[in-house]
């Protein structure tokens, strides 16, 4: 019996091993040989799965639903085109200050949030995003308004590295999503991220075995939101503009469809999602003007054959066969 | 040894050969433009106008300009600008188009702008009005068949005083860039001539109900100035005329505010309305009779402005395609022809571009009549060859900020 197990254990994480080795080896070997086009749009599902996994900390891991959180990688976002363009700040300072931004922006709506569950928590974060868009929208000598902002620095003539075009972009995006994806990982998987999952079954319990729910709660909102900067900053960079439909309802929306259809609570599902979506809106939508009908055909699809998403379906197979082959 | 060279020069050749047969294809290949505006969401249905006017051009002219083939490559910016600017650098770097036209809005002409500058790709913009676009922050490879939001509001606030003789003049208006430009414009020249404008509303883009706005409109005012378009257009209009202001205060406004785009679903509500635009489905010369015909018959509708900007914009484009020779892939020449052109044959009248690419062309006053039981902007008047920079010196203008939402007239 604990042979078995153990035997099972061990070949689990060698198929894992080996899958992360593949997608790493795709993600670095393949670009080189793409055009310009492509390398940007798997860029852009990079930024876009460094976001969704960092929602997924929030909806998968501790069941906070937040609709709120395009708000932090809009402020990140904002931040690094007003220091650029406005006070000509230099490229570090530009990313501290975009990253210190979405923390504390994380700090303080986090106290408004942290102690309210569900369909509260679902209510009050919609309020803060329509809060954070407001700002962008109206606080004009800030943000530009409607306008937004353009004239961002590329990210080579920022940071004074003669690497130009897409696809150094393209290897800095991939090696921020890796340590942003390790990180999350890693963070997840610690003591503090076991907890986080035991407020999520059961908070009563938690506690009662002595856990400050609240704070708990609350680091993790403000961990999340740091993580959304990170990629909030790259858009910024990626775009050379902001505009308030960063970080509008629509594109919160957005991020909570690619977190449940990856699946929730899994950090690689929602990058995945992030991926899916991402590529359909411009693959799609080049054949066809009925685009979205067909991405809303995705959704339904998916609540109907993947409701944990899809990667809690195609893991379950894995690991439903898995048992089977590795019974003795 | 011989026979290997003889391979070896032979494979060579065919190499060569080969490299050089898809090059000379593809300058006998079709030429390609790009064209983004939103194709669903809220602005879905002006942007499908743009579309249609630019496609009834193309189909007139069969899709060949200078000899060569025209290939028409459509994306839907969603009205979104980061949208806007991924189906760009999809339609640049993946389809290789010659040339861009659109978008519809300002903040996506901004935002696109440093990435067209960058790729160094001509692009036509066809309606986004931002003044800034041509003027303070203007980009080389940008030219503009439209308007800055400005530009008809400032002959119109001098008409306003001269010919309509309105001396105090209230304006509510839709609160982001575009109204705050027409505004300003506005604003400027009119206190200039010597009027005053008592109050200046603001509503916020997404206003669903007008009347707290309407009860603020003091009553001593000669004119009310309205900026408005799609469904706030119509629900601003029917409710001035549910507040019982219509019988009182004369209305005039941006040339949005009775766009054909709106008007044909406009009632008693919207007659006597005085505007200013550079088009009207109204305007009496053969091009614009032949084109609303055309359009008419095409789309079974009324062309609106948005319609007749991309009709000309495709007309602009195919002029200076035929006075480069078709040669698409020279880009500097491309964009040079673009700057050069100069019709007079257009439904909108004669026109051309100043050094900073904006049209200077004929602004119409027009006024809202029922003709034939349809609504119509009769042109009632034509302030011709209007430029962006109205009277003023462009050194002098571009050294004062952009119009804001808190304009302050340099008069006072």
């Amino acid at each position: 019996m604990e042979e078995g197990k153990k035997i099972k254990h061990t070949t689990g994480t060698r198929n894992k091993l080996a899958g992360l080795v593949l997608v790493i080896a795709i993600l670095v070997g393949f670009p080189p040989l793409l055009s310009s086009y492509w390398v940007g749009l798997l860029t852009e599902m990079l930024i876009f799965a460094t976001l969704a996994m960092s929602l997924d900390i929030l909806v998968g891991y501790t069941g906070m639903p937040s609709l709120s959180h395009a708000g932090f990688f809009g402020v990140a976002a904002y931040t690094v085109a007003i220091l650029s363009t406005r006070h000509q700040a230099g490229f570090w300072l530009c990313l501290l200050g975009g990253i210190a931004m979405g923390v504390f922006a994380g700090a303080v709506l986090g106290l408004f949030v942290s102690h309210v569950k569900s369909v509260y928590f679902l209510m009050i974060t919609l309020a803060l995003g329509m809060v954070l868009w407001g700002l962008s929208y109206r606080w004009i000598p800030m943000t530009g308004g409607d306008n937004g902002i353009s004239g961002i620095p590329s990210l080579e003539a920022h940071t004074g590295l003669p690497l130009a075009g897409p696809l150094p972009f393209y290897y800095v995006t991939l090696f921020v999503f890796a340590l942003c994806g390790s990180l999350m990982a890693l963070f997840v998987s610690s003591p503090f991220g076991h907890t986080l999952k035991g407020i999520r079954e059961s908070e009563s319990r938690m506690s009662s075995l002595g856990v400050n729910t609240w704070l708990h709660r609350y680091l993790c909102y403000i961990v999340a939101g740091a993580f959304a900067s990170v990629a909030g900053i790259l858009w910024a960079y990626y775009n050379g503009f902001v505009s308030p439909s960063y970080l509008d309802l629509t594109a919160s929306v957005e991020l909570f469809f690619m977190v449940t259809l990856g699946g929730a609570g899994t950090l690689v599902g929602p990058a995945l999602g992030a991926g899916i979506i991402v590529f359909l809106k411009n693959f799609i939508s080049a054949y066809t003007d009925r685009w979205l009908l067909i991405l809303g055909t995705v959704y339904i699809l998916a609540i109907f054959f993947a409701p944990r998403g899809l990667w809690n379906r195609f893991l379950r197979k894995a690991r439903n066969r898995e048992r089977i082959t590795s019974r003795p | 040894m011989k026979l290997r060279r003889v391979i070896f020069l032979g494979i060579t050749a065919i190499w060569v050969a080969f490299g050089f047969l898809p090059l000379r294809a593809q300058t006998r290949g079709p030429i390609k433009i790009g064209f983004t505006v939103p194709l669903s969401g809220p602005y879905a249905q002006n942007g499908r106008d743009i579309l249609n006017g630019f496609q009834l051009y193309l189909e007139q002219i069969g899709y060949q300009a200078a000899g060569r083939r025209i290939e028409l490559l459509v994306e839907d910016s969603e009205a979104i600008p980061a949208v806007a600017l991924t189906k760009t650098r999809k339609l640049v770097e993946r389809d290789q188009v010659h040339m861009m036209a659109g978008p519809l809005l300002t903040s996506t002409g901004y935002a696109l702008a440093p990435y067209i500058d960058s790729r160094k790709i001509p692009m036509l913009y066809p309606v986004a009005s931002g003044d800034d676009l041509t003027q303070r922050k203007r980009s080389k490879w940008i030219i503009r068949t439209g308007w800055t939001a400005s530009q008809p509001n400032h002959a119109f606030g001098e008409y306003a005083y001269r010919v309509l003789k309105y001396r105090k003049i209230a304006t509510i208006a839709l609160d982001y860039a575009f109204g705050w430009e027409s505004v300003g414009g506005f604003q400027r020249t009119f206190e200039e001539a010597g009027g005053t404008i008592t109050q200046k509303i603001w509503c916020p883009v997404t206003v669903q109900d007008f009347a707290p706005y309407l009860v603020q409109i003091s009553r001593d005012v000669d004119a009310v100035y309205a900026l408005f378009l799609g469904r706030s257009a119509l629900q601003f209009l029917k409710q001035y005329q549910e507040f019982g202001l219509k019988k009182r205060i004369p209305l005039i406004g941006s040339g949005t505010t009775t766009d054909e785009h709106v008007l044909p679903f406009m009632g008693d509500e919207a007659l006597g309305v005085i505007s200013i635009l550079h088009y009207s489905a109204a305007l009496d010369n053969p091009a614009n009779r032949e084109f609303v015909r055309a359009y008419r018959s095409r789309n079974k509708k009324l062309p609106s402005y948005y319609a007749e900007s991309m009709y000309t914009g495709g007309k602009w484009i195919v002029k200076a395609l035929e006075s480069v020779q078709g040669n698409a892939e020279d880009s500097e020449a491309l964009l040079e022809a673009l700057q050069q052109v100069r019709l007079t044959d257009l439904p909108r009248g004669p026109m051309e571009l100043d050094e900073y690419g904006n049209p200077i062309q004929n602004q119409y006053i027009r006024r809202v009549d029922r003709v034939n039981g349809e609504l119509q902007n009769t042109v009632i008047d034509t302030r011709p060859n209007i430029s962006q920079f109205w009277r003023y010196n462009p050194a002098d203008y571009l050294k004062q900020p952009i119009y804001t939402r808190t304009y302050v007239s340099l008069k006072q």
